[in-house]
């Protein structure tokens, strides 16, 4: 209980932030996935602050709520960092924080071309009560999730994830396919997995009034992720599967809201997971910091 | 606790560096009182549109409503950074300078979906097509009335 009521002063610290900055309204233009990346990074100074959350089916075992606050900054044009707090609540057991996360993707060229690469890093710092499933990867499994929370969290992994993203865009359509390895420091094989996406604004012209409920604030999609073994298995021999359609609204006032049902495609993924989002981008949040230490915006 | 001390104390680091890097490669303080300067090599990155980006027309020049979607564009994406009438600002240049209003719409709509990555315009190719030929009508309207400056004209 003490854990959970961490996370929630955690959540509404973070989301108080964004209220406490108050920027000017900005419409961000988020994409709806909640696992494939595109290749879009956050605008150089801007921050976002997001919430994120995870229902899950387990067969065999208790359902679960996982769930991660995550803080994206843009660095440079070129450039986006972020960085992540996971947790979750298995029912009838408990909740838990169970690590975190820094990630940076890096855009390789300096023009749009039709498919466009992006580098993605990340190091991880988790325990193996982490459910969060921001990705699959190697041979995770549903049944690994039976574990209970406490026996769970004594496993500490360290990784190193390595994305090569390439994303294009065509008449409005984003398409992104995504590519995954990786790497737990203690000793384990590389493993591997996949993501890919497909999505488009429900309208391509902007309204010449200002509106809220309007076709072009939404961007409907799809996005498919798995797992592809290990070094030593490679293949999609005990990997676990999902198809999720996802849909975003990005409202004038910063928010964006996403949704997205998940199925899974096997039987060694979840039947089900139901994930949904809330953010709101804070423009000039770089400006603002430099400010408040006496620089120049 | 410990974990999410540390996690806040790691978050608050990396964001302190990253708004610090940020803000090293910024522009010069411009002079009191006057208008921020950019270095004309900002403008130049229109020069570079290819030949056939320049000439594109735009597919909503006839859009009687183009110009206030656009402005609207303008509001949400860039006037954090070109300013609320894209007079510009030290974070980045004015967009009512003549290398702007007589650029064509085409070299315009490329500089807009490729960004100057290295000189912190964002890539906006984000923007589904129209809307970046409505933020092209909106910019070229800053420059009042100039039907010759809609059309292509030939690569210096």
């Amino acid at each position: 209980m003490a854990s959970f009521c961490r996370l929630v002063l955690l959540g509404f610290f973070s989301f108080s932030l964004s209220w406490v900055f108050s920027p000017p309204p900005a419409l961000a233009q988020e994409r709806p996935y909640f696992v494939a990346y595109d290749h879009y990074l956050e605008e150089p100074g801007n921050l976002e602050i997001e919430y994120f959350s995870t229902y899950g089916t387990q067969r065999g075992g208790n359902n679960f709520h996982a769930f991660w606050t995550e803080f994206e900054y843009g660095a440079t044009a070129w450039w986006t960092t972020e960085f992540y707090l996971d947790g979750q609540t298995t029912f009838h057991d408990n909740t838990l924080f169970t690590g975190l996360r820094w990630e940076n993707r890096f855009r390789l060229l300096k023009r749009e071309h039709f498919i466009n690469p992006v580098l993605y890093v990340e190091y991880e710092n988790k325990n193996g009560a982490d459910k969060i499933l921001k990705e699959a990867e190697g041979h995770d499994l549903e049944s690994d999730f039976l574990v209970a929370n406490t026996e769970a969290q004594k496993e500490h992994i360290h990784e190193i994830e390595l994305k090569l993203i390439l994303s294009s865009t065509f008449k409005g359509w984003n398409f992104t396919e995504n590519t995954l390895a990786a790497k737990n420091l203690s000793n384990s094989p590389w493993e591997f997995g996949y993501a890919l996406g497909a999505s488009r604004p429900l309208a391509l012209k902007a309204s010449a009034k200002r509106c809220t409920v309007c076709p072009q604030n939404f961007i409907g999609g799809v996005e498919m992720y798995g797992g592809l073994g290990d070094r030593h298995n490679f293949g999609l021999h005990d990997t676990a599967h999902y198809l999720a359609p996802v849909l975003a609204w990005n409202l004038p006032s910063g928010w964006t809201l996403r949704i997205s049902p998940g199925f899974g495609l096997n039987d060694n993924s979840h039947r089900f997971l139901m994930r949904w989002g809330i953010s709101r981008e804070i423009t000039g949040f770089g400006s603002m910091v430099s400010r408040s230490f006496g620089g120049h915006p | 606790m410990k974990a999410v001390a540390a996690a806040l104390a790691v978050s608050t680091s990396f964001l302190a560096a990253s708004v610090v890097l940020a803000q090293s490669r910024s522009s010069g303080k411009p002079p009191a009182g006057a208008a921020p300067k950019f270095d004309p090599v900002i403008y130049a990155e229109l020069q570079k549109a290819p030949e056939k980006a320049r000439n594109r027309t735009n597919p909503l020049q006839n859009d009687p409503d183009a110009v206030a979607a656009g402005a609207i564009l303008f509001e949400q994406h860039c006037a954090e950074c070109h300013g609320n009438s894209a007079e510009g600002s030290r974070k980045a240049p004015s967009l009512q300078v003549p290398e702007v209003q007589t650029a064509t719409p085409g070299a315009l709509f490329w500089l807009l979906t490729n960004g100057v990555v290295r000189k912190k315009m964002p890539v906006w190719s984000k923007l589904p097509e129209p809307q970046r030929w409505q933020l092209v009508r909106y910019i070229k309207s800053l420059g009042g009335p100039a039907p010759a400056g809609d059309s292509p004209v030939p690569k210096p």
